[in-house]
């Protein structure tokens, strides 16, 4: 098990003739991800690595029957449209990838998705990865550096941070525990699946027994989180790592999302919160892999 | 979130139908006096800053006639609050308020909608209102796909314990509201108070407005310089890097300065993280160490090396910093020697004589280390690099340990000269820069590197002369991706036959600026 995606999901790249969607339509593809096909309006009839182009989604579902993931590469400003075509043509999981999305356009896809009750993954994202089955995005940069760094196991990873989420997943597999499902989320105000979503999948998923989370300052993720452990709808043990400790208020830091209004969202508030719902909060992200195989072994001595 | 000044947000509020008082903004007494005289009534004169409590800062001021309203700008106008050194007022008529109330919009990211909070009383702390009188404060949820309707926000007025014709006229005000906070992509809104007069008519007394940094592009005729969140107007250095992040779309260059006035006593350094929470993560074990930061820089989403380059020659712009450091996740997904690449030059040509740390963990980290170690030789300042399996907290610790062992130098900054480039070069122009190549020096070199070393083969040997196997055209749209190998083997192999130029409008003068202090 792991959640999201699996080497079974059939997967379209939006934006396949890009500078972006070329390479890493090659790193899905070599990694095993099953894409079936690409868009880009007015290249139908081309092949990139020998993935055939189509100029719509609906072409493209018509030709290949459903789509269950589109993985978007295309400039943020034609983000919300690329978004509600995939939507408009049944497609359930989108992943979003591009940097700068408007936040209007991304309130606009959420309730779009919402009344086709479907999910998206990101803007701001590096992608997820279910290690040895699939990989959605970019995670990873290149096949063979993602078969080192992920390895399956029995840890689910949620960060805010892209690097992060590599990061924390190799010194996770370094220390000997494999991962489920590895998810960056994405660094923006407003994002499709959250920590809290991610959370309540990996409590289904049964793969997973521990989950490591990497919050930030800003947006109600973490404390949401919280808000589920303490009406008993996650019930796994949480690792988790607060980023911007040092950040001031009213001033943001890189992510548009890590930003603390008033004391909205700021790192005291978020490790209280945590802390007192039981989650382990570490002090540096050096201490996630050892804390976590702590955890772990005590999980199989009770078993 | 671009913030708008007061008279900014008014004046789009009017643009929509939503009544403001009759004014405008100045920048001297003399200005507000003719306002004053113009408007012919009492007037308030209120600051324009990005700060809470304006009233109790002294920054709000009544005036009966445009003398007294001349005098008592005299009084705002250069004070200093917070951050801010106060250049502008807004001088409006004084209204006669029977009632005051409280409109706002925030982004809310758990329901995925703008949040509308109408409150029935006014006043400062909307959150502290709202628990007290639960019932005289109310949200909405909005459906951006279709709007605010305005039954939808009469109701939501009427819950909160307003009854009659009142209901129409602040629904009314709320429908416009909602229509121009995203007709120009509002992050955040405030009217505060929004007031009904003796004279039965609503006014927006008080309006902020900030509008989302990354639709900023769709809305030139705000003439937003920064689209950043400062909690104080841009330093110039800022403004300079600003520049470059907006002209190169490839990767991220976020450039905030923390501090610019440093002592040679101060433990202060430079640094340069690279993704958003690996910086973060970057800052905070060099904060746990003691540092403080001269600025807080993020090179990271696949930068070219030339966009890392000028981040670099602008983080060392700032004098007296003890050390450079560069950490960012530590497993990073993009190709780590283009930022080895880019602090190479940019060390070079400083001739940096301070310790630099630098991590780079990531795809080909072994190949970025070794640019580091082996290119900077004739540099006198230590640079280590560092990969994934090195800590933070490690390299945190040793930047004390390396600024220790060099006395705790601050570092000087020099003049940026202009390179001196032979008339007869080889030249040909790059996306951002130009690539100038000495055919004379070129003669007997009998590796020609430059050719093997160029990772988008865009170059080959014409009789022996490197020289583009593209056009020129390509090479200046972005074929030449400036990775910089070639300058770099160049120099390290003791041709230096290469020049890339790559200006930064705005830097020379502002180190001339500092170098006169």
């Amino acid at each position: 098990m792991s959640i999201l995606v699996d080497e079974h999901s059939k997967v379209l790249v939006q934006g396949i003739t890009g500078r972006e969607g070329v390479v890493r339509t090659k790193l899905m593809t070599d990694y095993g991800t099953n894409v079936v096909a690409g868009v880009t309006p007015g290249k139908g009839g081309q092949e990139v690595h020998g993935i055939p182009v189509y100029d719509s989604v609906e072409e493209a579902a018509e030709k290949k029957g459903r789509i269950d993931i589109s993985v978007i590469f295309v400039p943020a400003h034609l983000v919300k449209n690329s978004a509600l075509e995939a939507m408009d043509a049944g497609v359930k999981l989108l992943v979003i990838v591009p940097d700068r999305v408007p936040i209007f356009d991304v309130l606009e896809i959420a309730r779009f998705a919402r009344q086709k009750q479907a999910r998206f993954v990101g803007p701001n994202t590096l992608g997820l990865v279910s290690p040895g089955k699939a990989v959605l995005g970019m995670i990873g940069g290149r096949a063979e550096r993602a078969r080192e760094w992920f390895k399956q196991g029995p840890v689910g990873v949620s960060s805010r941070s892209g690097g992060m989420t590599s990061a924390i997943s190799y010194y996770l597999t370094s220390a000997g525990l494999g991962q489920s499902t590895i998810v960056h989320v994405g660094g923006d105000a407003v994002i499709g699946l959250s920590h809290p979503e991610i959370m309540e999948m990996f409590e289904k998923d049964k793969q997973t027994r521990i989950v490591v989370m990497f919050g930030e300052i800003g947006t109600s993720q973490e404390e949401r989180v919280a808000d589920l452990i303490e009406q008993r709808k996650f019930t796994k043990p949480i690792v988790a790592y607060i980023g911007g400790k040092a950040a001031k208020s009213g001033t943001r830091f890189s992510h548009a999302g890590a930003i603390v209004e008033g004391s909205r969202g700021s790192y005291k508030t978020k490790v209280k919160r945590l802390r007192d719902a039981g989650v382990h909060v570490v002090d540096a992200v050096s201490d996630i892999p050892y804390k976590a195989l702590e955890i772990y072994k005590l999980l199989g001595e009770q078993q | 979130m671009a913030r708008l000044y007061e008279y900014q947000s008014k004046l789009l509020l009017k643009e929509a139908g939503i009544r403001i008082p009759e004014g405008g903004v100045a920048f001297s007494p003399q200005e507000v006096r003719s306002i004053a005289e113009e408007l012919g009534k009492p007037v308030v004169i209120k600051m324009q800053v990005w700060v809470t409590g304006r009233a109790g800062l002294g920054g709000i001021r009544f005036a009966d006639t445009p003398q007294e309203a001349e005098a008592e700008a005299t009084k705002i106008l250069g004070m200093k609050v917070e951050n801010y050194v106060v250049d502008r007022v807004i001088v409006e008529e004084k209204l006669s308020i029977k009632k005051e109330f409280f409109l706002g919009l925030v982004i809310d990211d758990a329901s995925k909608s703008p949040l509308l909070v109408f409150s029935s009383i006014g006043g400062t702390g909307i959150e502290e209102i709202a628990r007290h009188n639960p019932d005289k404060v109310g949200r909405y949820e909005v459906d951006v796909l279709k709007g605010l309707r305005d039954y939808e926000a009469r109701n939501l007025v009427r819950k909160t314990g307003i009854i009659g014709k009142l209901i129409l006229w602040l629904g009314d005000v709320l429908v416009k509201l909602y229509e121009v906070l995203k007709k120009y992509d509002a992050r955040s809104a405030e009217i505060n108070p929004l007031v009904l007069t003796e004279d039965n008519q609503i006014y927006a007394a008080d309006c902020h407005m900030a509008v989302d940094d990354y639709a900023v592009f769709r809305h030139p005729e705000l003439g937003i310089e920064v689209a950043r969140e400062f909690d104080r107007p841009p330093t110039p250095l800022e403004k300079i890097a600003y520049k470059v992040e907006e002209k190169d779309y490839r990767g991220t260059f976020y450039f905030l300065q923390m501090k610019e006035d440093i002592a040679d006593s101060d433990k202060t350094i430079g640094f340069n993280g690279a993704g958003g929470g690996g910086s973060m993560m970057s800052m905070d074990a060099v904060l746990n160490k003691g540092f403080e930061l001269a600025n807080y820089c993020d090179t990271s989403g696949n930068p070219a090396a030339s966009k890392v380059y000028r981040a670099a020659k602008i983080i060392l712009s700032q004098p007296n910093i003890k050390g450079y450091f560069a950490s960012g996740s530590g497993v990073a997904s993009q190709e780590q020697y283009h930022s080895a690449r880019g602090l190479v030059k940019a060390f070079y040509e400083e001739n940096l004589d301070i310790p630099a740390v630098i991590r780079l963990g990531g795809n080909f980290e072994e190949k970025a280390i070794e640019i580091l170690s082996d290119c900077l030789n004739a540099v006198p300042g230590k640079v280590e690099g560092y990969g994934c399996d090195d800590s933070p907290e490690f390299c945190a610790q040793r930047m004390e340990e390396l600024i220790n062992e060099n006395n705790v130098r601050s570092f000087k900054i020099r003049p940026l000269e202009k390179p001196v480039t032979p008339e007869k070069s080889y030249a040909f122009e790059t996306f951002t820069g130009r690539i100038f190549i000495d055919h004379q020096k070129c003669a007997d070199c009998s590796s020609k590197g430059c050719i093997q070393e160029c990772q988008p083969r865009i170059l080959k040997l014409k009789k022996g002369f490197p020289v583009l196997a593209i056009s020129e055209e390509e090479a200046k749209k972005g074929k030449c991706t400036e990775c910089l190998a070639c300058e770099i083997f160049c120099k390290v192999n003791g041709r230096d036959a290469i020049c890339i130029h790559l200006p930064i409008p705005g830097l020379k003068e502002y180190r001339d600026k500092i170098l006169k202090k």
